[in-house]
């Protein structure tokens, strides 16, 4: 308690009152143990973290034998299990991937960004009713809608077809793009588009030429994220695909795995192509997401 | 809008309140014209399915017996009505004891229990430590996103690797300390363990980042004021930072719930709720149930109904609670 007091006399005095002030204070022996053990659990933590990927990525080059080496670093460097992958059926899971990932993006925005707009423009009747019912269908349960969605998909022979998952993803993730690009929108100032509307510019051309062009960088994030909800869904593309020509990702890298075991090598090359893409640019834009889930009352 | 001002300026208040009423309705047919290919696409993809899940909860439709077009030949639905059937089945599985629907209620409330708290305590660990200014914060956080980056079929297929029973790194860690292995796969406790502790994984950046920036978002002079006051560290904690996390912290607890509640792939991949269903929550059980032959699509529909049910009452509940605690502060 002595301290506590000494270093509120210290603060009282300089009469700075930033959070730096009582920086100092912090400099004594017992600080910087308790500095240590911060970055101890951090190490720890961030070890744990990684650790998957990194064993993913180690055993991508090792070859079949030395799968269960267990080594970080392969004994025996190769690059014949992404020769394998790359020449197998991979090629056509990923194009597949990428047409649906590309389709439920282009979907998912050309429906969303309009409905944003107008959620974050007008004030208009059933709006408050509207924005509810968005928030309420994040939490459905896909169980439930999955059921009746595959009977109504075996009635319109939509099942082992791209095409099918491309409206479910893009319906599902209709809500989340709405409420992320409302929050983008509403950072432009409301004068912008009225002042295009004095000018006699329709509601339309004020939304595609001045809002769109302004929230890009937004428009983008909410784009990456309902590109990356396709890439990454299993649940749906499990239960709806069949035929190997038709698999996503997803689903395909489960073929490496039979009744006697996985083929890992194969696996774990795959699933590096797989990860590393949508890792980087996660990294990248993830703070984005942190912000428009929580409504912007949050900072990522 | 700015515009309407201008235009009714010098009006009567009568014909000012018309006027209004005439443009918000205008404004509102604009809206839903914007707004209705949305609006459709969600009425075919979530509603209609919604009331069609409903209706088929009601029912003992299968494979055999619904409509579908399998190449040329076409077969019309003849499943029948049954009533409450499905509903009364699941509801009394649930309370035989030893019987599947038994255990795996009672897993589910595990599942969601100890993935829930520690997601949250991590969370909010990770968050105090790097709310702090340290070295390599950046560096610290931007690895500690990996498990939330990574797709979590990967992540799952990872971690399956890791659990191997023949010489995998999990095990063969344990061997190295002398103790004994674990058979992740054919050990129902452990196998339920195993699927557990990678949702935990999963879930860690997501509290943390959202807690971290609850954090951040606390007003440092809060802080200063309690330290001229000479309040401790705890009391710092327990009177400041909790309580104004309070907000953020429901939210993100009340995601985090539904989130956990609806995971399928990662118990899918590792475990495939096996062994004998002890790896299982109702979400992948009822999957199973619905998919997996006989594929009894009514009963999936009970299930998706009593699903949405439990989560809807979680969250009124949960918000009442929210908004009770508010006040308070």
């Amino acid at each position: 308690m002595a301290k506590n007091i000494a270093g509120a006399s210290e603060v009282s005095i300089t009469r700075t009152p930033t959070r730096a002030s009582y920086k100092p204070r912090k400099a004594s022996p017992l600080s910087l143990l308790g500095s240590l053990a911060a970055h101890g659990v951090m190490i720890i933590t961030v070890i744990a973290c990684i650790f998957p990927l990194l064993i993913i990525i180690s055993t991508s080059f090792k070859p079949v034998n030395d799968v269960f080496d267990l080594k970080i670093i392969p004994a025996h460097f190769t690059l014949s299990n992404y020769q394998t992958v790359l020449a197998g059926n991979f090629v056509t899971w990923l194009l597949n991937s990428l047409k649906i990932g590309g389709m439920t993006t282009i979907a998912g925005l050309a429906l969303a960004a309009p409905a944003a707009y107008a959620v974050s423009r007008w004030q208009f009747i059933g709006k408050q009713g509207l924005l509810l019912f968005f928030l309420v269908t994040q939490m459905f349960p896909w169980v439930l809608l999955i059921v009746p969605l595959y009977i109504l998909y075996a009635q319109l022979n939509l099942l082992d077809n791209i095409f099918g998952l491309v409206v479910a993803y893009a319906t599902t993730a209709l809500p989340f793009s709405v409420w992320m690009l409302k929050n983008f929108f509403d950072t432009v100032p409301k004068e912008l588009d009225e002042a295009a509307l004095v000018d006699g510019v329709g509601p339309f051309q004020a939304f595609w030429r001045i809002i769109l062009p302004l929230t890009l960088p937004g428009v983008a994030v909410v784009a990456f994220f309902n590109f990356m909800a396709a890439w990454n869904e299993f649940m749906m593309a499990y239960t709806f695909l069949q035929s190997d020509a038709n698999l996503t990702l997803a689903i395909g890298i489960q073929r490496y795995v039979n009744q006697f075991g996985a083929d890992w090598q194969y696996l774990t090359a795959a699933a590096v192509l797989i990860t590393i893409p949508v890792l980087i640019i996660f990294m990248w834009v993830q703070r984005y997401l942190v912000t428009g889930l929580t409504g912007g009352s949050v900072k990522g | 809008m700015a515009v309407t001002s201008k235009h009714t300026e010098g009006s009567s208040p009568v014909r000012q309140s018309v006027w209004d009423r005439r443009l918000r309705l205008r404004v509102t047919l604009r809206a839903y014209l914007w707004l209705s290919p949305l609006i459709l696409c969600m009425l075919v993809i979530l509603v209609y399915p919604l009331i069609n899940g409903l209706l088929l909860s009601f029912t003992n439709a299968d494979q055999t017996n619904i409509a579908a077009h399998i190449g040329t030949i076409s077969y019309q639905a003849t499943y029948t009505f049954i009533g409450l059937e499905n509903y009364i089945t699941i509801v009394r599985n649930w309370f035989t004891p030893g019987s599947d629907e038994n255990h795996v209620l009672i897993q589910t409330g595990i599942w969601i229990v100890a993935n829930s708290i520690f997601h949250f305590l991590f969370g909010l660990g990770l968050a105090l430590i790097l709310n702090r200014k340290m070295r390599f914060r950046g560096l610290y956080r931007t690895l500690l996103m990996v498990p939330w980056a990574m797709p979590q079929f990967v992540a799952a297929f990872a971690w399956k690797f890791l659990y191997n029973q023949q010489g995998g790194y999990i095990d063969t860690f344990l061997e190295a300390l002398h103790l004994p292995t674990i058979n992740w796969g054919s050990d129902p406790a452990w196998a339920f363990v195993a699927v557990i502790i990678v949702n935990i994984w999963l879930g860690i950046p997501f509290m943390t980042v959202t807690l971290l920036g609850g954090l951040q978002s606390i007003s440092a002079e809060l802080y200063e004021a309690a330290n001229m006051d000479g309040a401790s560290h705890w009391q710092r904690f327990r009177y400041i930072t909790l309580p104004m996390l309070r907000p953020i912290a429901f939210l993100v607890t009340l995601l985090d719930v539904i989130w956990t509640f609806n995971v399928f792939s990662v118990i899918f991949l590792i475990t495939s709720g096996g062994p004998f269903h002890r790896s299982d929550t109702i979400f992948t059980f009822a999957w199973e149930e619905a998919f997996q032959v006989p594929q009894r699509y009514g009963l999936g529909g009970a299930y998706g109904i009593i699903i949405l049910l439990i989560l809807l009452v979680f969250t009124v509940f949960y918000s009442r609670m929210l908004r009770a605690n508010q006040t308070v502060y």
